[in-house]
């Protein structure tokens, strides 16, 4: 049997005293192997990070400190070695790649010089062997023109080069072990195929141990050799990707991989379709073009263009693209948040396109939103029942009959009625998107325009988010136009979807047509992209 | 987590600004009982040292150093908190019609901003004080007019990154009119920000406010910290109390000031203080 | 960057700056417009005891008896051609007096600036590196402290002690004249009266920056690139000198840059406790003599000084920040 690569026993992280628990990461033990993918997965607050970072003697110091166990690398236990000696491990033997390679990365330097910069630490070699290394460690991650890329500064690089640019820093001096922290996680979907296939590429090409850690069993699926479950700092459960996806032992295992929705589209077209709710047609959106007072032009962005879609009453439609496809400007110029440059929008019948304000009043009920961060969407000087209360009272409600209403919504959304007197920082995320809920609901809308509802909520709340939209979309006979740019939540509370690319939909069409048979390229690779997609649970 | 309470009263050096800033108001509000005699008023032979008698000595013409202080102290206080409060007045008034309105108000309001930012303040006051005749009015007109930008550039920042936020789209979107919308969702989140500014201007306006009465523009008939260093710099060699207590009045109260302020910033603002 | 490119972007700011000028022109005539007594009396200058002649050439001159608009044109005319009116109580144009004194000026801001921008950002990274140490303690307490302190008083406090006390320095002026010093021997004497202002009018900004620069690098070393670096092997040293203090740096620039008209300010108190010849003694001359005219010139030329200033800053800037996009 070969010797393990690393091997955590017992460790144990202290959290300050104000922090909500004393432990951030209590008692793991696990072992990684040579040419092994370890995935660690864990909701946010699991420790899974923290984890990580003890490994390198990364942790924010003074206040997070290990205070038990050990960790064996290489003949020496890492929590005792020297600080000289973890210098040497750092970035030589062990290496690291972060989530946002846009911070992560020293913005006022050029790329090349902050890989070089591991050479000139770790090694005598001269300038023009070490040129040559930066040039050939970014063919090695597809980087291309590798002779331009080195003088770039982070800044002029897209997110899928700059993560390159982390993972050729990784790679430079051949490490025994790489940690990965979410590295895709802040990636788009096709870009993160493209990185989690050079990632296990390159593992296999050098055999190197690989710590990733991730939120997304989708990814596991995709990467993972063996895998070990967190939660609020404990290790739930371990074992061999395809029988802990399969057969999970542990409850809380169990829960997080039935929340993952599956890409079975679950609403059948009906076939019918009654008028519609909102109507889209031809509608263009374009940024930028004015001249400065001083000279200078913006650049002109045609952020939509010739865009048209429709909802039908009591349908949900997906509107499915990657960031900047343009899909949130659409849903801006449809709630009109945003002035359309041409085009027209239907809600009702009624055009509501290039309506001034005052114009747009007595049309804003019939249009609510579900906003995408459930932090930013509640006033935090507000109590949640005047949240709920305010766009009845504007429409003339008295605030009696509105507060009534906001708790009998409340009850609705699966919270207590009593919530309406607290402040939303008294709430947890999921919980505040239900708010948000209640408060789209009150103004008793046709459309419901749900902006990215779930992305910034944990899995398991991601869930029961989603099915209670679904849920009350049904029961109430609601239209909803749905913003994602996830293909699984689509097929779970959709049953049309568009997609949408810079700017324009290339596809729209029944889920589970689309699913079955995408008509478009750019459909096809969205659907390849979908972490685990061979994976079903 | 600790309250706001907690972490602004539990730190020694808010204590000790608090403590001097309450003494100084205290003395400012009691002034004639306190000091018995006018400032202006000769009550002694001149350039006597502190003593038992006149504790803080007397002046080139025998005033009472005392009685200058306490009452100096009302006047610096009252014009440089009026001076504070109108140009927080002002500078949020524009900093939130900038960043509310944004597009052409917002450029013509920041290149405003930007040109009273740009034009040397402190040589600008001189001027307007020298030319609406100085007067404790006018020193508060000036204080204001040189003080607003930061204000401005401060609340409109904060005015971008609320407006930014889901909420107010949210707002938008049930159909609350502008002004409701910039009073009742954006502004009550940009207080804490412009609560420190604030706080901090007042000790920028004391500064401003002595030295130009150090330099002869303050109110005449006034007793004022600046004006008592002014008066007494000529008498720098033999008699070096008279510049001296004054000034070290004028270097507490500020730096009390400023104590208090950032106290409030990290209390406020708790994730700096846990570096 | 290529040098093309950065001087287009000179040209682009220099030519911003115009409307800025514009700006303070109208500003220096409205102000005009503001004091007592009709505009040739002012620009006499009021105890300059001008003729009864003189003032009716001004009025004809200034067309005071056109329209306000057409003396506005008038006056901006001649701003821009830098004919700034005549001061009685110094018998000399405007405009002379103004290039005589602006050297002193200059030379106390220079040194200012370099002494408080170096000194500063020295002491705050220091302060930083040494965070929560008894020197770090030191630093930030003598940094509150200069920062809580008036100019004027600091000025008198190191008179009182440098020079009446111990007599190390001059009390006052720029040189002893009355030695006809020459060449370095000049140079010397012109340093020695300039330490007690430079380090007066430097304190308050080195405190500033210091702050400043404290604050900033401990919010750099929070951040992901850090951790990073960190991550690569280096030792806090080369992260703190290869990588934080470059960024930390940024701010500090953009500081000096809003800080030069403060500066300026400064300096009129500065240069009228230690009587030095420059823009701030004449500013301080010209309000007892109720010279609002040379007051405006100042004000006036003080304002080409820091828009000139801050242009510089910004290119500065540029060459330090890649980020910057200087062809818009």
């Amino acid at each position: 049997m070969n010797q393990p690569v690393l091997g955590i026993e017992d460790l144990r992280v202290a959290l300050p005293a104000w922090s909500d628990r004393p432990l951030a990461v209590d008692g793991v033990s696990l072992t990684i192997d040579r040419n092994e993918i370890l995935c660690v997965v864990g909701e946010s607050g699991s420790g899974k990070s923290v984890m990580a970072k003890s490994i390198l003697g990364l942790l924010p110091a003074p206040h997070v400190r290990v205070v038990n166990g050990a960790i064996h690398f290489e003949n020496r236990d890492l929590l005792r070695a020297g600080e000289g000696e973890m210098r040497a491990i750092r970035g030589g033997r062990i290496s690291m790649i972060f989530q946002e390679p846009m911070v992560a990365l020293n913005p006022l330097m050029k790329v090349g010089a902050q890989i070089d910069e591991i050479f000139r630490v770790h090694t005598n070699v001269g300038a023009q062997v070490r040129r040559r290394r930066v040039m050939e460690l970014f063919s090695d991650v597809h980087l291309p023109d590798p002779e331009r890329i080195p003088d770039s500064y982070p800044h002029e690089l897209s997110g899928g080069q700059r993560q390159r640019v982390m993972i050729a820093m990784a790679l430079a001096l051949e490490p025994a072990l790489i940690i990965a922290d979410e590295p895709t996680t802040a990636l788009d979907v096709t870009t993160q195929a493209q990185i989690l296939t050079l990632l296990k590429e390159l593992q296999g090409k050098h055999g190197t141990a690989v710590m990733f850690i991730t939120h997304d069993f989708g990814v596991v699926a995709e990467v993972a050799d063996r895998v070990v479950v967190m939660r609020d700092g404990k290790l739930i459960e371990s074992g061999a990707t395809g029988d802990v996806l399969r057969d999970p032992k542990a409850d809380y295992t169990r829960a997080l991989v039935s929340a993952v929705p599956s890409l079975h589209p679950r609403h059948e077209s009906t076939g019918d379709r009654p008028a519609p709710a909102l109507a889209i047609e031809g509608l263009n959106k374009i940024y930028g073009g004015r001249a400065g007072l001083f000279g200078g032009h913006g650049r002109r962005v045609h952020a939509v263009r010739d865009v048209s879609l429709e909802v039908p009453r009591g349908h949900s439609v997906a509107l499915v693209g990657e960031s900047g496809s343009g899909k949130s400007t659409l849903a801006r110029c449809v709630v009109g948040l945003e002035k359309a440059d041409g085009g027209d929008v239907l809600l009702n019948g009624e055009n509501i396109a290039g309506y001034s304000r005052k114009q747009l009043k007595p049309y804003r009920h019939l249009v609510q939103m579900v906003f995408q961060d459930p932090f930013a969407s509640l006033n935090p000087r507000h109590r949640v029942g005047d949240i709920i209360a305010l766009g009845p009272t504007l429409r003339g409600t008295p605030r009696r009959e509105a507060w009534d209403r906001a708790h009998e919504l409340l009850g609705m959304v699966g919270l207590q009625p009593e919530a309406a007197g607290r402040f939303p920082h008294e709430f947890s995320g999921g919980q505040r998107q239900r708010i948000g809920i209640a408060r789209a609901l009150a103004m008793e809308p046709a459309l419901i325009l749900a902006d990215e509802p779930v992305s910034a909520l944990d899995v398991s709340v991601q869930k029961q988010v989603l099915d209670l939209l679904d849920e009350l979309r049904r029961s109430l006979a609601l239209s909803m136009l749905f913003i994602t740019h996830d293909l699984r939540v689509a097929a779970h509370v959709c049953d049309e979807i568009a997609v949408m690319r810079h700017g324009e939909i290339v596809e729209r069409g029944p889920t589970s047509e689309i699913f079955a048979s995408p008509g478009h390229e750019y459909t096809r690779q969205l659907l390849d992209s979908v972490p685990g997609k061979g994976w079903e649970h | 987590m600790n309250t706001f309470r907690q972490r602004f009263m539990g730190n020694p050096r808010v204590i000790a600004g608090l403590a001097w800033l309450g003494l100084v108001v205290l003395v400012a509000a009691a002034a004639p009982l306190i000091a018995s005699h006018h400032p202006f008023e000769i009550v002694a032979e001149p350039f006597l040292i502190p003593s038992l008698e006149h504790p803080f000595g007397t002046d080139s013409l025998g005033r009472s150093i005392w009685a200058g202080l306490v009452h100096g102290a009302r006047t610096t206080l009252v014009i440089a908190i009026l001076a504070t409060l109108a140009s927080v007045a002002f500078g949020t008034l524009v900093g939130a019609l900038a960043g509310y309105f944004g597009g052409l108000v917002d450029d013509g309001l920041m290149r405003l901003t930007e040109f009273f930012q740009t034009i040397p303040s402190f040589i600008f006051a001189i001027v307007l004080v020298a030319i609406l005749t100085p007067s404790a009015t006018s020193l508060i007109v000036a204080i204001a007019v040189v003080s607003w930008p930061p204000i401005a550039r401060v609340v409109r920042g904060e005015v971008l990154s609320v407006k930014a936020r889901e909420y107010v789209q949210a707002a938008v979107l049930v159909g609350q009119g502008d002004m409701a919308i910039l009073f009742r969702q954006v502004l009550p989140n940009t207080l804490s920000p412009l609560i420190v500014t604030g706080s901090l201007l007042v000790a920028t306006a004391i500064l401003i406010e002595s030295a130009l009465s150090f330099l002869g523009l303050g109110a005449p008939n006034l007793m004022s910290w600046g004006f008592m260093v002014g008066a007494g710099r000529s008498f720098l060699r033999d008699a070096w109390w008279l510049v001296t207590i004054p000034g070290v009045a004028i270097l507490l109260t500020v730096l009390s000031i400023n104590l208090v302020g950032e106290g409030l910033n990290d209390a406020l603002n708790p994730r700096l203080s846990d570096l | 960057m290529t040098g093309l490119r950065l001087l287009r972007y000179i040209v682009r700011r220099l030519l911003q700056a115009v409307p800025v000028i514009l700006g303070v022109t109208v500003l220096c005539f409205l102000l005009l417009q503001l004091a007592p007594g009709d505009l040739a009396e002012v620009l006499a200058g009021e105890s300059g005891g001008a003729s009864a002649e003189y003032i009716q050439d001004l009025r004809a001159r200034y067309g005071l008896d056109k329209p306000v608009l057409v003396q506005l044109a008038v006056y901006v005319r001649n701003v821009f051609l830098f004919d700034l009116g005549f001061s009685f109580r110094h018998s000399s144009k405007v405009s002379d007096l103004l290039l005589e004194r602006m050297m002193p000026t200059l030379l106390l801001m220079g040194t200012t600036l370099v002494l408080s921008v170096g000194l500063g950002a020295l002491s705050g990274l220091f302060a930083a590196i040494w965070v929560r140490t008894w020197r770090d303690h030191v630093i930030s307490l003598g940094a509150i402290i200069a920062y809580a302190t008036p100019l004027f008083w600091v000025g008198l406090m190191l008179i009182l002690v440098f020079s009446v006390w111990l007599d190390w320095f001059p009390t006052s002026g720029m040189e002893n004249v009355v030695m006809f010093y020459e060449g370095w021997d000049r140079a010397l004497d012109v340093a020695h009266h300039l330490v007690l202002p430079a380090i007066t009018l430097s304190l308050f900004y080195l405190a500033l920056y210091a702050r400043l620069m404290r604050a900033t690098m401990l919010e750099q070393r929070g951040l992901d690139y850090v951790t990073t670096a960190r991550a690569k092997g280096l030792t806090e040293r080369q992260i703190t000198f290869r990588h934080v203090l470059r960024n930390a740096l940024l701010p500090v620039v953009t500081m000096a840059g809003v800080q030069v008209g403060a500066l300026l300010g400064g300096s009129v108190v500065v240069e009228s406790v230690f009587a030095w010849p420059g823009l701030g003694q004449l500013a301080f001359e010209a309000l007892f003599s109720r010279d609002f005219n040379l007051l405006l010139g100042i004000f006036f030329i003080s304002a080409c000084l820091v828009v000139f200033v801050n242009i510089v800053v910004d290119v500065v800037y540029v060459l330090l920040d890649p980020r910057i996009k200087v062809d818009e």
